[in-house]
């Protein structure tokens, strides 16, 4: 075997906090050859990113490398000054971010960035760093890199802006890229075409890839070897197809199991159970306090006929020359009583305008909403203030979704007392009921949202859509921002309340395996257009529209899993 | 662009129309002028004749079209006070203020950003705390006491600049300067200082919590991983999206300078419109508040318009959505 371009040996990074030292990573080491692809996996704060932050020396104050050495083809570099350090970020180690729509300067050509990065790197006249410009955008198949090279990073899409981020990471033909969740961010089609990009440029430029990811479905995909990494420590290390077929650590068993499968439907989502942090909480207490499932007239809570919507693309003065962009076009469904709906789709196809328009956070153009036999879009101030009581909405960012200034006792009792459901003196012991509901403690009512990991502010989420005692559910993304293990107790909450208090829920995901597990139907959106709708277990069994049997063959496969 | 640029100045132009009708209504609501104008010992036809003069006995909207019309060409009637035409009294003051105000702006935006681009990258240093918190004093004391105190300081008792007036002045055509003499150049200093001491320190901390927030940014990150030196990345990369914001609140401030520069004019006895404005509000000397009201409001109008621009030039998110 060759010698490995990059190694890491027994690297530990400390922090120092006013409690001791905090080990975010400790003793790791692994090897990354020419050409190959490492995936390294695990739940978010396993120290994955902070492992790659360290190679390219890029920590944030105040952590640093305690101990351990990392060697770049020969030459150890970790314990080299800032400068020497700069000097190799960007020529000989790239880097890719999560999110492309951040990572690019939005105020600086794309050109200007890439010429920006050759001229830094490699002593070449600016015509001649223009020109290796272009054929870097060609070679990650940007199409007509001409105009493009003058454009700015907003007139790109997510995932050609990925394409930018990763051409200006090969700028200078670096030997190792450390490509950070390069495509979390981004949806199913969009994810397979950059995952190939980067399996040809390795295969091809002999670069060593470390690919940091919590999706199984990207490594059993991509990668070759692969590291487990679990609270700091590397619990498994070895080819892909072995510790994927057949783990030897536990958290590795277990972290596999948790995984959707898309090929089977099981009742409940298998959940990390490694290190006893399986959370449970008491079904029988889920209906105390909770009304009688009212069945609607005529079966179907919602009909939802033939609803668009139309977003202004250009304005101009005269209505005529306006011209806009139909992001929902004619689409009709009906939910059932006590039903969970899914909408699928990839991004821009506006299932989350459906929600909106359902939500009334959106008007509509056209159409009728109808929710138990009332139409939605022709409510006076009273019904609306009475429909709202009934359907709640959760949604996709635990971060963005709740009032960092408000502690959580009022963020959850916030729909309580605008609706004026109970006396004041009663609220804070619904709000108590509904945290435990949800599997939180009392003592998180006192507790600012920041204080609460992604997958408990998502809880958070859950019990304030709860406390109006809604009978329809919207839930847009509800675990998209969340990892495999934290995914799993946030469905197995939503089913069991689902199955419990008998919410009719909508259920909107791109995570195909999610929505064959949650959904009874399933409803397919393309361009603003609803294509086909199904029980879900015909659908995935035998799609009737090729689109969707081609979003159906892009899901991440785990075809080596044993399950 | 250009159908933003119109739509731009079709708006700067409603706000002009606007404010010359409360510069106009000051003529009909603020006390009778002939009052004012002639003494006690007047008589009936003399109150008649000058009122016919001024064009006081029109009504009201023609009074107003003929301001109007007057006023475009720069014409606002005789000062009440001085007798003499309005535009000329103001155009011998304007180049007083003007240079002031030039450079007491020059001075708050160059020491602004410097300032805030040094306390947002060495934010934990002793010297970027000392002066943010000496900042602290220059945003809560008033103008006209930190004017005071420099006199006192270095008039009184260094003795190094003058403590008023605006030295010896040098006529380059019809605009007089004190840019081209060692004691007009001394006689700037401390007004510019005093006049800009406040949107200095404004702007020092907005540049400071832009450029901070800036830095957080993934795209600072990324351009760390290219391996680009500081000096770019906080210099070319940071600043000019720090500046996105900073700047509309630039141009908001650098009309403030000029509008305000009254109470440093005051406490300078600067010759200029600030003191020309507070003795007509005395005098209730309404053609020149007027005109003082109509050309300051331009100024704020045209500045803003030249920020809009400059925004969307800086911008090129808001070149396409202004399309």
């Amino acid at each position: 075997m060759t010698e490995p371009v990059l190694s890491i040996r027994n690297l530990t990074v400390e922090i120092p906090t006013r409690r001791g030292l905090f080990k975010p990573v400790q003793n790791v080491s692994y090897d990354i050859h020419p050409g190959e692809i490492r995936g390294v996996v695990g739940e978010s704060g396993a120290g994955k990113s902070m492992t790659g932050n360290a190679v390219i020396g890029l920590l944030d104050e105040p952590a640093r490398i305690a101990s351990g050495e990392i060697w770049l083809k020969g030459r150890r570099i970790d314990n080299l000054s800032a400068e020497e350090k700069r000097a190799i970020r960007g020529r000989e180690i790239g880097m890719i971010f999560q999110d492309p729509l951040t990572s690019l300067n939005p105020l600086f050509t794309i050109g200007e960035q890439l010429v920006e990065t050759i001229q830094l790197h490699l002593k070449v006249s600016a015509s001649e760093a223009k020109e290796r410009a272009l054929a870097l955008l060609e070679r990650v198949s940007i199409p007509d890199p001409k105009t493009r090279f003058d454009q700015y990073p907003h007139q790109f899409s997510g995932g050609m802006r990925q394409r930018v981020v990763i051409a200006l990471a090969l700028c200078s033909e670096p030997s190792v890229i450390v490509a950070d969740e390069p495509t979390t961010a981004l949806d199913v089609s969009i994810q397979a075409q950059v995952l190939d990009l980067i399996k040809e440029l390795a295969s091809e430029t002999q670069v060593g890839v470390i690919l940091v990811t919590h999706d199984m479905g990207v490594i059993a995909d991509t990668t070759e070897q692969v590291t487990v990494m679990y609270s700091g420590e590397v619990v498994e290390n070895g080819p892909t197809d072995k510790v994927l077929s057949a783990p030897e650590h536990e958290y590795t068993k277990s972290l596999i199991s948790a995984v959707p499968r898309p090929q089977v439907k099981l009742h409940r989502f298998p959940q990390v159970s490694y290190g006893g942090r399986e959370t449970t909480f008491k079904i029988e207490d889920l209906a105390r306090n909770w009304h009688k499932p009212e069945l609607s007239k005529s079966g179907k809570l919602v009909e939802v006929k033939g609803i668009t919507k139309k977003f202004l693309e250009k304005s101009a003065l005269l209505p005529s020359r306006r011209t806009y962009f139909t992001a929902v076009d004619d689409v009709s469904f009906d939910i059932k009583d006590g039903e969970v709906f899914g909408l699928v789709g990839e991004s821009g196809s506006g299932k989350s305008t459906v929600a909106r328009m359902i939500g009334t956070l959106l008007p509509v153009d056209g159409g009728q909403i109808h929710f138990d036999g009332d139409d939605v879009t022709a409510m006076s101030a009273v019904e609306m203030a009475n429909y709202r009581k009934q359907i709640q909405m959760i949604f996709q960012d635990p971060f963005s979704s709740l009032n960092p200034r408000m502690k959580v006792e009022s963020i959850v009792a916030e729909p309580l007392l605008h609706h004026k459901l109970l006396p004041p003196d009663q609220v804070s012991g619904r709000v108590h009921e509904l945290l435990d509901r949800v599997g939180l403690t009392r003592a998180a009512a006192t507790k600012y949202p920041h204080e609460f990991s992604g997958g408990q502010r998502q809880r958070i989420s859950i019990a304030r859509a709860l406390a109006t005692q809604p009978r329809f559910l919207i839930c847009d993304e509800p675990t998209s921002a969340l990892d495999v293990s934290i995914q799993a107790q946030i469905l197995n909450i939503l089913k069991d309340l689902q199955e419990h208090l008998g919410l009719t829920m909508l259920f909107i995901s791109h995570d195909l395996p999610v929505v064959r597990q949650m959904c009874d139907r399933v409803g397919v959106m393309k361009q603003g257009q609803l294509i086909e709708v199904q029980d879900t277990e015909t659908l995935f069994a035998n799609p009737e529209q090729a689109y969707t049997a081609q979003l159906l063959d892009l899901m991440p496969r785990l075809a080596q899993l044993s399950s | 662009m250009l159908p933003f640029i119109l739509k731009r100045v079709f708006q700067s132009f409603l706000v002009l129309v606007i404010t010359g009708a409360i510069a106009f209504s000051m003529f009909t609501f603020v006390g009778d002028p002939i009052d004012n104008m002639l003494g006690q010992e007047r008589t009936m036809e003399d109150v008649e004749r000058l009122r016919a003069q001024l064009g006081l006995d029109k009504p009201v909207p023609v009074q107003y079209f003929r301001f109007l019309n007057e006023a475009i060409q720069g014409n606002f009637g005789v000062s009440y006070r001085q007798g003499r035409e309005v535009s000329e009294i103001i155009l011998e003051r304007a180049p007083a203020t003007l240079e002031l105000a030039a450079l007491s702006a020059i001075f708050a935006v160059v020491m602004g950003i410097a300032l805030g681009v040094f306390t947002a990258i060495r934010r934990d240093g002793f010297a970027a705390n000392f002066i943010m918190s000496a900042s602290l004093i220059g945003v809560s004391l008033p103008t006209f006491l930190i004017g005071i105190l420099l006199i006192y300081l270095f008039s009184v008792e260094l003795g190094w600049l003058p403590s008023f007036g605006r030295g010896e002045v040098v006529q380059i055509g019809g605009w007089t300067t004190g840019f081209l003499t060692e004691s007009g150049l001394k006689a700037l200093i401390l007004p510019a200082i005093t006049l800009g001491l406040y949107q200095m320190t404004l702007i020092m901390r907005l540049v400071r919590s832009e450029m901070l927030e800036v830095l957080r940014q993934d795209y600072i990150r990324f351009a760390r991983a290219r391996g680009l030196s500081d000096r770019v990345i906080n210099f070319r990369h940071a600043l000019k999206n720090t500046m996105v914001p900073v700047i509309t609140v630039i141009g908001l401030q650098l009309g403030a300078i000029i509008a305000f520069a009254i109470i440093t004019e005051t406490v300078f006895q600067w010759p200029g419109l600030g003191l020309l404005f507070i003795n007509a509000i005395q005098f209730v000397d309404i053609p020149v508040m007027a005109a003082y009201l109509m050309m300051i409001s331009v100024m704020f109008v045209v500045i803003n318009l030249l920020v809009d621009i400059l925004y969307a030039f800086i911008d090129p998110r808001l070149r396409v959505s202004a399309k």
